[in-house]
């Protein structure tokens, strides 16, 4: 398997969208190899035969019948909400600036 | 202090006392506060204590049997909860940075029927943020100290669940497992921790690590608390679409029982060897040299593909979790942080997550992120959803032949605080014995085995089918009589006085 460096940790933080400071994308950069190795072992077992597993207990078409339930009130749910302005969400300008 | 305090009663006995009137609730719930007020400034295991609340129900409770009404069993014993699962009113931070000060609008529904039955609910305990470890030296507000130990971990990700028990704070508490959490901390700790079937109990409320492996369960100090703490929180919820409908035997009969003539037993020999510390190993063996004297088989089994699980699970945790994670990207609730150079929400989720996040936490998102991307997803995700068929195909030979799988529950006792916080991979193997049921889905227990290295206590793990999480109990139940015969009492009657305790 390839090396991870730190261009790929930068890339893979920009993916996540999580900002890291230089010295976390070289920190993340000298362990990811060593953690990916140990856990590489896997494909060693996994051969095409086997079939792979989601989910512990299978289950499939699981619904509740269509009635309507109690919700949150919009009070309850902007209650934690960092900004909010006429019963809606505040967000940031989505859009770039060109 | 007195064996009669009562804070030193297991629950089931806190219960007795309050149904016979020989005290009452807002009594035992004082208590448990005054225990909090007096080590927890050291042992750190709480994150928020709701006295008030806390004291509010307890009242409820004296005032309704006064009147004589009809009340759950466990109505009035106080309990913990780990800070990973909502309580609407009640700050929820999954000791995360990024969410503090975050008071949930709804309750999980495990803590709805804690609160049907009426626990007073004193407070959210201390864990590794978003459960992301097995120390709890990822919280975001520091470490939770080990009751045996102040220098020790308490395991993880619950360490402050698994203190709060042990140290008396709480007679009850709830943790979630998701490759060990409820477990491991229970070994460490000389505590007992049930990881339920997967579905046993509901996921709606719990803030989600990896989905397919995260399962709540009980806290507990004796096997027979453990039982109906995990009674009254089973049960299908339509509110979780993994909800297992019924099909479970009664726990507390089978942790009641004491009988395991005839139960078959099988060491799991993949987890019994190197890697393991002798006195971890010696009590283990000692304790299945007891239940062979009360009458069970003890078998050896092979489980080749365990070998296997635990760099599954480190594929398909953090890979989980980096999908689970992106909702906390500052938009809806929780931490915002705007950049002033760029104030775009892009901007905005970059900074908010840069800053509160953990080291821990922005390891395993871009660990999941890599295993996910192109190129990658075959060769990393893909094995490993089929290491979890081999994992299932192994439990499934090995219970042909066996009622229960036993194991030690870690490899080691407690290590020192920042003995491993530099080595990711030194710490992911503090999980190799218990992470096999969670990618099975399959339930496990553990409990105290005895003191081994350093005079810590060890824990041995026993491991049932799906559904059959009442063997657990039945089998724990059994080894603790017989262990605590030869102890003279439970282990934690063997850990230190702790100073600033009330005892002194």
């Amino acid at each position: 398997m390839p090396t991870i460096g730190r261009d790929d940790v930068a890339r893979l933080a920009d993916l996540a969208r999580i900002q890291l400071t230089d010295d976390e994308i070289s920190r993340f950069a000298g362990e990811f190899d060593a953690i990916m190795d140990a856990v590489a072992s896997v494909s060693e077992v996994a051969t095409s035969d086997v079939p792979a597993t989601s989910h512990p207990i299978p289950m499939t078409n699981v619904f509740r019948e269509d009635v309507v339930t109690d919700t949150l009130t919009q009070e309850a749910a902007l209650a934690a909400a960092p900004d909010a302005e006429d019963g809606r969400f505040g967000v940031p300008q989505i859009l770039g600036e060109e | 202090m007195s064996t009669t305090d009562p804070i030193r009663l297991s629950a089931i006995d806190q219960a007795r006392a309050l149904r016979e009137g020989e005290l009452c609730s807002e009594e035992l719930t004082r208590a448990h506060l005054d225990r909090i007020a007096a080590v927890d400034g050291d042992l750190n295991a709480f994150l928020h204590v709701s006295e008030a609340e806390a004291l509010a129900t307890a009242r409820e409770v004296d005032t309704a049997r006064a009147a004589g009404e009809e009340l759950h069993e466990l109505a009035g014993v106080p309990v913990a909860v780990k800070d990973v699962v909502v309580t609407q009113g009640m700050p929820t931070t999954a000791a995360s940075k990024i969410l503090e000060g975050w008071i949930p609008p709804y309750d999980a529904t495990l803590v709805q029927s804690l609160r049907a039955a009426r626990l007073p609910i004193l407070g959210k305990t201390n864990m590794d943020e978003f459960a992301m470890g097995s120390s709890t030296e990822n919280s975001a507000f520091g470490p939770t100290r080990n009751q045996w130990d102040r220098e020790r971990i308490p395991g993880g990700s619950g360490g402050g669940s698994a203190v709060a028990v042990g140290a008396y704070e709480a007679p009850l508490a709830i943790g979630t497992d998701t490759g060990g959490s409820i477990r491991q901390p229970a070994s460490v700790t000389g505590t007992v921790g049930v990881k339920p079937t997967y579905g046993s109990v509901s996921r709606y409320g719990l803030i989600a690590m990896a989905s397919s492996l995260d399962q709540a369960g009980p806290v507990t100090r004796t096997v027979q608390d453990a039982a109906a703490l995990h009674e009254l929180i089973g049960g299908h919820d339509p509110r979780d679409s993994t909800s297992l409908e019924g099909g479970f035997g009664s726990f507390t009969e089978a942790a009641r029982a004491q009988d395991v003539k005839g139960m078959r037993i099988g060491v799991i020999e993949e987890l019994e060897g190197e890697g393991f510390d002798p006195l971890v190993r010696a009590r283990f063996e000692e304790s299945l040299a007891a239940l062979e004297g009360a009458g069970a088989e003890i078998v050896r089994v092979s489980c080749p593909n365990f070998q296997y699980a635990l760099g599954a699970y480190y594929l398909i945790m953090p890979s989980e979790a980096s999908s689970n994670l992106a909702k906390f990207d500052g938009m809806r609730f929780g931490l915002r942080v705007v950049p002033e150079e760029s104030p775009t929400a892009e901007a905005v989720m970059k900074a908010t997550r840069g800053a509160g996040f953990g080291d821990e936490v922005k390891r395993r998102i871009l660990l999941g992120t890599y295993a996910l991307s192109a190129g990658y997803y075959d060769a990393y995700y893909g094995s490993a959803q089929k290491v979890r068929t081999l994992v299932q195909s192994d439990f499934a030979a090995a219970f042909e032949s066996v009622d229960v799988l036993a194991s030690p529950t870690a490899p080691t006792v407690a290590f020192r605080l920042g003995e491993k916080t530099s080595d990711p991979l030194a710490m992911y193997l503090n999980d190799v014995a218990t992470i096999p049921a969670n990618l099975a889905g399959t339930p496990g227990i553990s409990l105290p085995s005895g003191l081994a290295e350093d005079g810590l206590p060890a824990g041995i793990q026993f491991l049932a089918p799906v559904r059959a999480d009442d063997r657990l109990y039945r089998v724990g139940g059994a080894l603790e009589a017989l262990l605590e015969d030869s102890w003279g009492g439970p282990l934690l009657a063997q850990a230190p006085e702790l100073s600033g305790g009330i005892a002194r």
